[in-house]
């Protein structure tokens, strides 16, 4: 084989690998979609996260505008700190609630959010604590046999009570 | 008693007698690339040896891990209504972790091989001795154009496989099993990160090129110049080449992705 067709052989050979590298980013993942775009910083506090993780979407209306940046707790608050990279040209009121959803049965927990009334709108920094926990099945559950045994009355409700709600 | 610990005490000077040669063979190894690069012909033609000549086995394994991946993947997603995902799941297995070990592990089968039986025969017939006494280095002439030419086929290999993967799971879970086109790519494209996931797997694939490449080239340097010697090589070289593969895996996932 000569000089000339080996290297174009391992030209295709490279182009090819090129083309796998942009498929790979391009089609099978997010460049270019979203990752791309600026994107400013809310701070959320919330009682309780569930199993939020990072890099969870924020979605409003089911949109996704941004992604949980980071989560810690707050030693003194003892409050889930949830931090939300939203897309710059997306904009919510100050007064906007933040509510950590189920996405389906099974599925994902993610952030939504649902727009306020106020004029002013929340930029990169600001702090919000409109905020509503993620649903623990065990505390659902507690309150049920709570309001269950409130609801039969009479005999031992408090006994009841306190066995449920730990 | 002291005959144990005397077998223990010359186990342990004898594996580092061996690091320790690897480590004089791996320096020698870099400080021949430079010369090397000066001939870039040589580099290339060993591309085209050590990655065109594996590309046909990588695209094939690499659609058929995809196409067995969709399959059993549909059969325990389905169960749970959430079929969509699968996507997403080939996606992440492929990019992240079978693309670059499969990929390693055939490429020490099709090419380390190879390159230990090509450098063993060459020293077995003192082809290497020879050269020596041309005063041509055949470390800066042989091994490090082959050494420059695997680790830069690796990747491309393994990103090959995986979107070759990713192919023959759309294949097989859309147009085969009809699951919904949209979702199948829009769940896998907000699933995947590109500097996490494909980004650690291309690292992950030069590592592995790495080590394939080094330990088939030591192994054919040092196989003993007897037909016995290179079969031995040969040999080694795909055990020590998997299982390096295999464990630095481990080690590299467990950096890049022990956050969830």
């Amino acid at each position: 084989m000569g000089k000339k067709s080996v290297e174009t052989f391992v030209g295709i050979f490279v182009l090819l690998g090129m083309l796998g590298i942009v498929f790979l980013a391009l089609k099978a993942a997010n460049l270019g979609s979203f990752s791309a775009g600026e994107t400013y910083a809310v701070t959320a506090y919330f009682d309780n996260i569930g199993a939020l993780k990072v890099r969870a979407p924020v979605r409003s209306a089911g949109v996704t505008v941004g992604r949980v940046a980071s989560i810690r707790l707050d030693p003194k608050l003892y409050q889930g700190v949830v931090q939300l990279d939203i897309q710059k040209d997306v904009q919510f009121p100050t007064d906007s609630s933040f509510r950590i959803l189920t996405s389906g049965l099974l599925g994902d927990q993610y952030v939504g959010v649902e727009p306020g009334a106020q004029e002013k709108m929340l930029v990169g920094g600001d702090q919000t604590k409109q905020t509503q926990s993620a649903v623990v099945l065990e505390s659902l559950i507690s309150q049920f046999l709570f309001s269950k045994a409130a609801d039969a009355g009479g005999t031992s409700p408090p006994a009841a009570a306190s066995g449920a709600k730990k | 008693m002291s005959v144990l610990v005397g077998r223990l005490g010359s186990g342990a000077i004898e594996l580092l007698r061996i690091l320790g040669h690897h480590a004089f063979f791996f320096a020698e190894l870099i400080r021949a690339c430079p010369a090397a690069l000066r001939r870039p012909y040589l580099v290339v033609a060993q591309i085209h040896a050590i990655g065109n000549r594996s590309l046909i086995i990588i695209v094939a394994s690499g659609m058929a891990v995809g196409f067995v991946l969709a399959l059993q993947m549909y059969y325990a997603l389905v169960t749970y209504g959430a079929s969509e995902s699968l996507g997403l799941i080939v996606n992440l297995s492929l990019t992240r972790e079978l693309g670059p070990v499969v990929t390693a592990l055939l490429f020490a089968g099709r090419a380390g091989t190879s390159l230990t039986a090509e450098i063993g025969l060459m020293k077995a017939g003192e082809q290497l001795a020879a050269m020596d006494m041309m005063a041509i280095d055949p470390k800066s002439r042989v091994l490090a154009p082959r050494f420059l030419g695997g680790i830069v086929s690796m990747p491309i290999l393994a990103v090959l496989f995986s979107s070759v993967g990713i192919l023959g799971a759309y294949v097989v879970a859309v147009l085969l099993i009809g699951v919904d086109a949209g979702n199948f790519w829009s769940i896998m494209q907000s699933g995947v990160d590109v500097k996490r996931d494909i980004g650690n797997g291309v690292i992950k694939s030069v590592v592995f090129g790495f080590i394939c490449t080094f330990v088939a080239l030591y192994q054919g340097y040092e196989a003993d110049a007897t037909p016995e010697g290179v079969a031995n090589g040969t040999t080694r070289t795909v055990v020590i080449a998997s299982l390096g593969v295999l464990i630095s895996d481990f080690v590299l996932t467990a950096l890049m992705f022990s956050t969830p």
